[in-house]
């Protein structure tokens, strides 16, 4: 399963992450936020409007927001 | 030779670096652009327990010293001493969230490894304990190498202790021995030092994820947004009222005393005609900008600004922008220089280009003097019903034109000159804090002055020149002063170019020296009318009243149309320019915010005159 389609509040461990499919400036970016193999996540919100971007994730104390295709790159599995 | 002490906080963005830094320095701080580039530079002065000064600045917040953004690039710099005419700081001051410290240990151990003298400022472990995070200083200053002093800004919490910690702080040999350390593996030392560090951790069910559930809900949480705007507009407007009405009492005492007192003659009419009635009519408006920073400054240091920025993510994507352009446009409701400075933390190039052209489109508070002025002559004061007055109405029109007009403008440049791929949103919801009244107040300081510093330099200097040029050459008697003199031949000239969209030529002479600043537009209305009154008494009637007697309604509406679009003011251009290194630019924005402004303008004053209202 992706991030992107983690249910709210569920707590998930990234497993993968298919870096190639993000442009390297975003990549870094979540990388240096702690977004990356062994992170521990949840998704604490999801879209605004009716619509599903963007996402709200939290990673350890942390609430980071992302678009719904930058999640998508990222595989998650049960803790 | 004894050199001054030097110190730099660093950190991660959100570690509360700059509230340290006001508690450290107090007032004492000196903002200015690092040269070249228009990222903030803030230095100020440490007082260390000994009495010795320590020159103490505030570096960008990093997430590594590899950089990705404008900022991070200078902090980077400064910190390994490559940046031109900026000695590297003696001693380092890491900043670490208390309550998140997994995250900034990963840019702590990067900074520690230089071997350079530092010291970690645990801050903000009041916030953490909220968070139910017991933490062991102690343990954390064993595992690091380093001094470790728990403190909290905002209570002036742990200052002292700090400031001795800097002071004794000494250099240790550089890490060369370790091989080279990625960032993978920082962040699994990161995560052992954190848990080390951790002496008790219950799980509190935490006040920022409570309101997050209410303020960033999908459809509570616009709403919510969209009110809190709707406040601060009308806050703008109404508690303004008072304190513009006694500063404009007070400017019209001072025309009155330097009447009085002075003998007749040129110099007393410089005074009272040019400086008085011009600077003043610029500073009665320094209310509503204090006003609407207050609610920017509140809004930022409550954390609320980054949820403002998830919620209008969707809407911004629509025309090819991102949430983060949110910030930068918001701010420009104030002032597009501070705005377009904020475009740095933008990263993608495309998207801050775009951003940064349609900044000027946002109502700022310069154009506030103009619209209140023209809206008060023009516009009856009627209720349109529900307490809606028709005043109101016609400013938030102005304020709604700009807006669409920028989301139009967005959606055809990122198809055109600033195409590329879409644009991502990845950003830190910092965690909620009550802000802090000092921290608030210096920074609305900091602003007001800004103000003041240009109403008191630009502002004054453009209305002298104009007043001299209004006057000279002296007109014969039964003449019209404004006819014989110089302005009045250049405005004669422009006014064959405005003539089709409304304006006359009082109008063509107020807008060249507002290309200096739009506000002047209304100083120089002011100023002309002053100097072709006949006699005193003509010079007392009110700037509305001569505004009424001389123009008519589709007049006064185009002359609002071409100020939501005109690029009237050489500040944002020169910011411009240096934010986008070159004038290509600066020139684009010109040609298509004057071409906009002639275009409304035009459409404006004919619509009207069709409508019969003239």
């Amino acid at each position: 399963m992706t991030l992107d389609l983690l249910p709210i509040g569920q707590r998930a461990v990234v497993t993968a992450v298919d870096w190639a499919t993000l442009a390297p400036d975003e990549a870094h970016r979540l990388q240096a936020l702690g977004l990356d193999v062994g992170a521990r996540v949840a998704l604490a919100h999801r879209g605004v409007m009716g619509g599903s971007d963007p996402l709200a994730v939290t990673i350890g104390r942390m609430t980071v927001a992302l678009r719904r295709n930058h999640a998508r790159a990222m595989t998650v599995g049960t803790v | 030779m004894t050199q001054q002490r030097s110190a730099a906080l660093v950190g991660n963005p959100n570690a509360g670096k700059s509230a340290l830094f006001n508690a450290l320095t107090g007032a004492r701080q000196k903002i200015a652009n690092y040269p070249g580039v228009t990222v903030e530079r803030k230095a100020g002065r440490l007082m260390l327990p000994s009495g010795e000064p320590v020159l103490l600045t505030d570096l960008p917040g990093s997430y590594s010293l590899t950089p990705t953004s404008p900022d991070e690039e200078v902090t980077r710099k400064v910190i390994l001493g490559e940046f031109p005419g900026e000695p590297a700081p003696q001693v380092l001051v890491v900043v670490l969230d208390a309550s998140n410290l997994e995250q900034h240990l990963v840019f702590a151990q990067e900074v520690i490894a230089l071997g350079r003298p530092v010291v970690v400022a645990l801050n903000m472990v009041d916030l953490a304990e909220r968070d139910g995070l017991v933490l062991d200083p102690a343990a954390l200053q064993e595992a690091l190498g380093v001094p470790v002093v728990a403190t909290v800004a905002v209570r002036r919490r742990g200052l002292t202790e700090l400031a001795e910690a800097i002071a004794a702080a000494e250099a240790r040999a550089p890490e060369h021995h370790r091989p080279h350390v990625d960032q993978t593996e920082r962040r699994v030392t990161a995560h052992a030092i954190a848990a080390a560090a951790i002496i008790s951790e219950t799980a509190k069910h935490r006040l920022h994820s409570k309101l997050d559930r209410v303020l960033l809900h999908p459809w509570l949480g616009p709403l919510i947004l969209f009110a809190l705007l709707f406040v601060v507009f009308q806050a703008v407007f109404t508690w303004a009222t008072p304190f513009a009405d006694a500063l404009e009492a007070g400017v019209s005492w001072l025309s009155v005393t330097a009447k009085d007192i002075l003998p007749a003659g040129l110099a007393r009419d410089l005074l009272t005609e040019g400086v008085i009635s011009g600077v003043g009519s610029v500073v009665v408006f320094l209310p509503q900008i204090v006003i609407l920073f207050f609610f920017i400054l509140a809004m930022e240091a409550s954390g609320y600004m980054a949820r403002a920025a998830f919620l209008m993510d969707r809407l911004m994507a629509m025309v090819g922008l991102s949430g983060r352009s949110f910030i930068p446009l918001l701010s420009s409701f104030a002032c597009a220089i501070p705005g377009i400075m904020a475009t740095r933390s933008i990263t993608d190039p495309k998207d801050r280009l775009t951003t940064i052209l349609i900044a000027p489109l946002m109502t700022c508070s310069a154009r506030l003097p103009v619209y209140a002025v023209i809206i008060a002559a023009f516009i009856p004061n009627r209720n349109v019903g529900g307490g809606v007055g028709l005043q109101g109405l016609v400013l938030l029109g102005l304020y709604v034109i700009g807006i669409a007009g920028a989301m139009v403008v967005a959606l055809v440049l990122r198809r055109s000159v600033t195409k590329g791929a879409a644009s991502g949103f990845i950003m830190e919801l910092p965690k909620y804090q009550l802000p802090n009244l000092k921290d608030l107040l210096i920074g609305l300081w900091q602003r007001a002055w800004i103000f003041l510093r240009r109403a008191g330099t630009i502002i004054f200097m453009v209305t002298v020149v104009l007043w001299l040029l209004l006057n000279f050459p002296r007109a014969e008697p039964g003449q019209n002063q404004v006819d014989a003199s110089i302005a009045g031949h250049v405005a004669n000239g422009l006014a064959v170019v405005v003539e089709p969209i409304g304006f006359n030529r009082d109008i063509a002479l107020a807008l060249i020296p507002a290309m200096a600043a739009r506000e002047v537009a209304v100083s120089s209305l002011a100023t002309t009318y002053a100097v072709s009154a006949p006699d005193d008494a003509a010079v007392a009637v009110k700037l509305g009243d001569q505004l009424r007697a001389n123009w008519s309604l589709p007049t006064a509406l185009a002359f609002l149309a071409w100020f939501v679009f005109a690029p009237q003011c050489m500040s944002t251009i020169a910011v411009t320019r240096r934010e986008t290194n070159g004038w290509k630019w600066p020139i684009f924005m010109l040609g298509y915010l004057f071409a906009l402004a002639y275009i409304f303008a035009g459409l404006t004053y004919w619509t009207a005159v069709w409508l019969g209202l003239g």
